[in-house]
């Protein structure tokens, strides 16, 4: 089991939980697996093609997964997957 | 040199040798641009002033707000309906009266941002929306100066330094905006007042540390704070070999379209849409309607129209299966952005009969009921 840390904007979309454990050896299998208990998240992650939104990243422990192999990056027990959206406050 | 005023002014500084009587005189020749004087902008310009950065550049074109109170301290209750850009001179001028400030008292813009970026040496970004972000950014890049980047939302910040030399840029990390009304703004979502403290002295310390040449500068690195959790995290940050900043095709756009925000917003059919006042008058005639509030429930406990039903609008989907869609609807939310995409959600799944309260609960202040508090 890896952990998933939702962000604060998210969080709404997960029944409010800020971690969630899910199986899956990949980034990918753990999302989906995440998805599948959230269905409200997919459009917030995905856009209509299927593809990861380019103002979301996905990091396994400190490592953006663009640099690693993508939704195909493998994850381990105790791994931590970390979704980072882009956020514009500060001025307000 | 340092004057004796200044040696007696920063002489916590000049004993460490760290910083020393070089790295003060580092500090008075340094030039600093903040753009934005709110959460952010207010501890940055705070510490900055008091530290003796010699230069420092203030943006803001708004105006002090009772709202802006809960965070923003570097203005105060006499301040209110003052420009937040004289504000905060006052309160840095007594701060430190020995630095120079410059005003600049506009909407930083594709068409200005390199003639007033130019002269700084360091940015720091304290902006509160993503096309503003992107023009920072890109201006950074195409004049090779370092943005010193915060941001924060309800009980979260991310700090980072962007456009270094070598380092990333801000579309390394993000190469587009979210669609507007994706990601909630402050103004919509909350902010914990402290947070942009925390957050902002994260920024003025990077800063600090810039002018300085000391320690270890936040590039390459996403520091993440979590306020509720008290945790920082931190995420590496990659040049991305695809970007434009990499690719050498930044250029200042129009940011505005970039991130979907139309020129004139659209007026929604009239049909949409129905004023507070027309609600009060069909309450009044006892017309069979249904008033739906979709804000949040901590938003509903602070004031509500008496009639109405709390159904958050995250949880309306679910909910569209209990409400008859044969019935009238009105749907409100603080402003009418949120209720307006509740509106949607309802008329997606065949609703005929669904209006949006034109400004929300806080123009049925203005209008109908000034008891109802506005937040």
């Amino acid at each position: 089991m890896a952990k998933i840390l939702i962000p604060t904007p998210l969080r709404q979309y997960a029944e409010k939980n800020n971690s969630v454990e899910v199986s899956g050896s990949t980034v990918g299998e753990a999302l989906a697996n995440l998805t599948t208990q959230f269905p409200d998240l997919r459009k917030n992650l995905y856009n209509d093609e299927g593809k990861l939104r380019s103002f979301v990243n996905v990091y396994v422990n400190d490592e953006d997964i663009r640099y690693l192999q993508k939704d195909a990056t493998a994850i381990a027990d105790g791994d931590t997957i970390s979704i980072v959206p882009s956020i514009a406050g500060g001025r307000c | 040199m340092l004057t004796q005023e200044e040696v007696s002014r920063y002489s916590r500084h000049l004993i460490m040798p760290e910083v020393g009587v070089a790295g003060q005189e580092k500090l008075k020749a340094a030039k600093v641009l903040l753009i934005g004087t709110g959460g952010l902008g207010a501890p940055v310009a705070m510490y900055l002033a008091a530290a003796g950065v010699g230069t420092i550049g203030l943006v803001d074109f708004d105006v002090v707000d009772v709202s802006n109170l809960q965070r923003q301290v570097i203005h105060g209750t006499k301040d209110i309906g003052k420009k937040k850009i004289d504000s905060a001179e006052e309160t840095m001028r007594d701060i430190n009266p020995l630095i120079k400030m410059i005003k600049h008292e506009v909407a930083l813009s594709s068409a200005n941002a390199l003639e007033i970026l130019k002269d700084y040496d360091i940015i720091a970004d304290g902006t509160d929306n993503f096309p503003t972000r992107f023009l920072i950014n890109d201006a950074c890049v195409l004049l090779n100066k370092p943005n010193v980047y915060a941001s924060i939302f309800r009980f979260e910040g991310q700090a980072t330094i962007f456009a270094a030399e070598g380092g990333p840029c801000y579309r390394c990390l993000y190469p587009e905006p979210p669609p507007p009304g994706l990601v909630p703004s402050c103004a919509e979502g909350g902010v914990l007042g402290i947070l942009p403290g925390v957050v902002g002295l994260l920024q003025a310390t990077e800063v600090v540390k810039l002018i300085l040449g000391a320690g270890e500068p936040l590039i390459g690195r996403l520091l993440l704070y979590d306020a509720l959790a008290m945790k920082f995290r931190e995420l590496k940050l990659r040049k991305n070999p695809e970007c434009l900043c990499a690719t050498g095709q930044v250029k200042l756009i129009d940011y505005e379209q970039f991130c979907g925000i139309p020129k004139q917003p659209e007026p929604p059919p009239m049909s949409a849409e129905i004023s507070p006042k027309e609600v009060k008058a069909l309450i009044d005639a006892k017309e069979n309607f249904v008033l739906i509030d979709v804000r949040e429930p901590h938003e509903f406990q602070i004031g509500r129209i008496p009639t109405s039903t709390l159904i958050p609008l995250g949880d309306l989907p679910k909910k569209v299966a209990e409400l008859d869609p044969a019935a009238n609807y009105v749907l409100h939310c603080k402003m009418g952005g949120r209720s307006a995409k509740g509106c949607d959600v309802l008329r997606q799944a065949g609703f005929k009969n669904v209006r949006n309260m034109t400004g929300g609960i806080s123009a049925w202040s203005d209008q109908v009921d000034p008891s109802v508090p506005k937040y």
